[in-house]
């Protein structure tokens, strides 16, 4: 078998990065969700706000290198499931935004500005209003899901290269 | 009638003349409220039910007297869980202590509107000595005195147990107020 080629350096350690980040970052926000007040919770919600900011800052990043970086062509596969990974990756880097942006503004909506490292304040953009957090709250928790399902199909699809097409797909983005 | 009985007759009067007049509190237009910080973040709060008893003269400041309380269950932070979270005992422990309060012991002019009141401010059973910075801005028959002072909050044993770290809450609190007047004497 050929080896194909390969992504960059930068968007294998991105990928990895991120993916970490976000796994960890909807766990601890499942768990934190329901939690009563104490300082844990405090520190939980913190947390899980800088991560978001991290991610949202290391998506940009990302999706800049996406755009000036060519990714490898597609290895032969059927033209529905080349057409499924584009459509999948691209949900995924829609929602790499949208889910900590949602996030943003539902803490700002809630009166608690997020202050990145407890440092660096950013600003509200959208006004602290009790039925607008209300609001938005959902919306932040089913984004995170319908990225937690995508994220599902893409290790799905990932999977089925490595042990069934045995395609060496998988390499692509193996760290090295 | 002796000298001096004609004297002690007279000094309830000067008594009077000293001790200025009350000034009423016009509560819809005052204002309390802190800022805590959470981890960096500034989280206000404010309270809704205050009173005060002003005495004071803004020609003869030494003479004045304020005198402020604040019902600690009036809190008001924007969310019903922080407000509970907040009467329990490990912070304000509103059952037990109700009140704040402020009691002046000396006021002084410090120029331009100016003044430093100092007096004893006690929260949650502990008293300490405060000097706070007073502005008053008088208009049309209505002063207003504001300013702001820190509340170190664990000299108050305030949020004490696993919330007195300071990296969590910090222990300066930013308290802010603005007390609308009406009967104060004109400068």
């Amino acid at each position: 078998m050929n080896p194909s080629p390969r992504y960059t350096r930068t968007a294998i350690a991105l990928h990895w990065l991120l993916a970490l980040m976000i796994l960890v970052s909807f766990g601890v926000g499942l768990y934190m969700a329901d939690l009563p007040v104490s300082p844990q919770r405090l520190k939980l919600f913190s947390w899980h706000k800088w991560a978001g900011i991290v991610i949202l800052t290391l998506s940009a990043l990302r999706l800049l290198w996406r755009l000036t970086h060519r990714p490898p062509p597609d290895l032969p596969m059927p033209r529905w499931q080349q057409r499924a990974a584009h459509l999948t990756h691209r949900l995924m880097y829609g929602l790499f935004f949208a889910v900590p942006l949602v996030g943003w503004a539902y803490s700002s909506a809630a009166g608690f500005p997020v202050v990145v490292f407890g440092l660096l304040p950013l600003p509200d953009f959208v006004p602290a209003d009790k039925a607008l957090a209300e609001a938005i709250e959902p919306w932040h928790g089913a984004l995170a899901w319908m990225l937690m399902g995508l994220v599902a199909v893409h290790v799905g699809a990932a999977l089925k290269h490595q042990f069934f097409d045995r395609d060496g797909l998988l390499s692509r983005m193996k760290p090295t | 009638m002796k000298p001096a009985l004609c004297l002690l007759a007279l000094l309830p009067l000067l008594a009077a003349a000293q001790s200025p007049p009350a000034a009423k509190l016009l509560p819809a237009q005052s204002e309390i409220v802190f800022t805590s910080r959470q981890m960096g973040v500034p989280v206000e709060g404010r309270f809704r039910k205050f009173d005060a008893r002003v005495a004071f003269d803004p020609r003869q400041p030494e003479t004045g007297r304020v005198t402020l309380t604040v019902d600690l269950a009036s809190v008001a932070m924007g969310a019903a869980e922080s407000e509970a979270e907040v009467a329990k005992p490990g912070w304000f422990d509103t059952k037990a202590f109700p009140q704040a309060s402020f009691q002046s012991s000396a006021i002084k002019a410090v120029g331009g509107g100016r003044f430093e009141m100092s007096g004893k401010f006690t929260l949650k059973g502990q008293s300490r000595d405060l000097t706070v910075p007073v502005t008053l801005a008088q208009a049309g028959g209505q002063s207003v005195a504001s300013g702001s002072f820190v509340v170190k909050r664990l000299d108050f044993r305030i949020g004490d147990g696993d919330w007195s770290d300071t990296s969590l809450v910090a222990n300066d609190v930013q308290v802010r107020f603005k007390l609308a007047l009406s009967g104060l004497p004109a400068p």
